[in-house]
């Protein structure tokens, strides 16, 4: 088999299409990641111990379940019982809770490492626990954690072609339909992986960035 | 006869089966400064800890300005205080800690104006007013921009006094704050708060191992062991002729460990 140019130029539109929407479900995908970690985290710090158990038990249940036996639930199970979502929602849903409970351990760690004296500076200067919150423990914690958050947000953008199980048209769904079409594998599956491959080394850089940036907090 | 600003009754708290305090009572009057010594674990760091409302008690009564701190009036009884109750109650106490404890993602002057404009409503450009004069005060003026990781230890032990008077507290609990210092920067604290005790009349409750500053600050001193206070009195009087051979052995080791009295 030949490596044919002409054909990657008749697929690359193709491929660009497909490109857009996993890079969408990716960042969609980070930005609900990141709520939902927000969430897990703060629910099983709840002095209500239901709310604290149940959370964690949820967030254990998803994180011990496959990412595609997930995506399929959200795309073919929920239907029957009336909730029909569009397949990028779908998956955007599925990897932002799948995600979620891995960036909720992240926050769990960035918060526990803000020290205990400011939360009890906190107290002393009779802030609410919502202004404690938000004034003090976040900006605190938020920074030391955005490398461990970016390095699963580059996860998970590797693992969208898991979407293409529930007929999303990202990268390799639409290198699949390619490579269906004209009975050739070998340039649309390499282009997907040369992609995949330049857009983690770019997201590799601008994670040793961050990491530069807001690795550490000085006290 | 002036009623007192601070009246513990028969207090007790335990951290698992270790008890701390054990029906400890005592009480302080409106301008009162009071240096709280003893060894490690007596449980006087502990009494500034749960007027501060950093730990709960587990019994006993805590009033201060006649108000109980931990229990709020309900149909005719006590009940354990709420949040806003406490949130009402702590307005009137200030704390300065062993660790300085600063918020080191803001300035100097924000750490200072950020409990004003957010719990008493004041709006920046008084909050700011107010922080620089206070800053001024501590000497910290020129640093108003500073980020706490700029500055020794002695100049954030300094801001976070500034931090606590900005509220305008009307008692203050100072926690070893000299302890975590280089010896050198000792001095420029405890300057501070001479001063503060000569221009104020706030009550003042320090724990603190400084036996030389006790001496000068403190109108009273309470020996603690155990949870107990063994002994009170004058400063004179604990320092020079203490009477319990408790505090006698303290003293004596404090001095042979390099600490001035």
């Amino acid at each position: 088999m030949e490596w044919d140019w002409n054909f990657v130029w008749q697929i690359m539109p193709t491929l660009l299409q497909g490109v857009k929407i996993t890079i969408l479900a990716t960042l969609l995908g980070s930005v609900l990641a990141a709520i939902v970690g927000l969430g897990i985290a703060l629910l099983r710090r709840s002095p209500n111990r239901i709310v604290s158990r149940t959370t964690g038990f949820v967030a254990e249940f998803i994180r011990g379940t496959p990412l595609l036996v997930q995506l399929y639930f959200i795309f073919y199970v929920l239907p029957d019982i009336g909730i029909l979502l569009p397949p990028l929602l779908a998956g955007v849903i599925g990897l932002g809770l799948h995600y979620g409970t891995y960036t909720a351990e992240v926050y769990r760690a960035g918060i526990d490492n803000v020290p205990r004296g400011q939360w009890e500076a906190a107290k002393a200067c009779n802030l609410s626990a919502s202004q404690t919150w938000t004034r003090i423990i976040m900006p605190q914690a938020i920074p030391p954690m955005i490398p461990a958050l970016a390095n699963y947000f580059i996860a998970m953008f590797k693992e969208t072609p898991l979407l293409s199980a529930i007929t999303v048209l990202e990268l390799m769904n639409q290198a699949k339909s390619v490579a269906n079409t004209y009975y050739r594998y070998i340039e649309p599956i390499t282009l997907v992986g040369a992609f995949f491959l330049a857009i983690s080394l770019v997201s590799v850089v601008l994670l040793r960035f961050l990491e530069h940036r807001y690795g550490r907090i000085e006290r | 006869m002036t009623a007192p600003i601070i009246k513990i009754d028969a207090i007790s708290k335990s951290f698992g089966t270790f008890t701390v305090l054990d029906g400890l009572s005592m009480q302080v009057m409106p301008g009162e400064k009071l240096a709280l010594i003893g060894p490690s674990g007596s449980g006087k760091t502990t009494i500034l800890r749960i007027l501060m409302t950093l730990e709960r008690i587990d019994g006993g009564h805590i009033e201060i300005e006649g108000e109980q701190l931990y229990h709020m009036p309900k149909n005719g009884g006590l009940a354990p205080a709420d949040e806003r109750h406490l949130t009402r109650m702590r307005q009137k106490i200030g704390m300065v800690f062993q660790l300085f404890n600063l918020f080191p993602h803001m300035c100097v002057l924000d750490n200072v104006t950020l409990a004003p404009m957010l719990t008493k409503g004041t709006p920046r450009a008084g909050a700011e007013k107010r922080a620089m004069e206070l800053l001024d005060m501590v000497g910290m003026s020129a640093k108003a921009k500073a980020m706490p990781a700029q500055l020794s230890g002695g100049q954030k032990q300094r801001v976070a006094i500034a931090r606590a008077l900005a509220l305008s507290p009307k008692i203050m609990l100072f926690d070893e704050v000299t302890s975590a210092l280089d010896p050198e920067l000792v001095e420029e604290v405890l300057n501070v708060m001479r001063k503060l005790a000569a221009e104020t009349d706030m009550t003042m409750l320090l724990v603190t191992h400084e036996m030389g500053f006790a001496h000068d600050f403190a109108d009273r001193v309470l020996f603690f062991d155990r949870g107990k206070i063994v002994e009170e009195g004058r400063p004179d009087e604990i320092f020079k002729f203490p009477k319990q051979e408790r505090t006698q052995t303290f003293l004596r080791k404090i001095i042979a460990a390099g600490h001035r009295v």
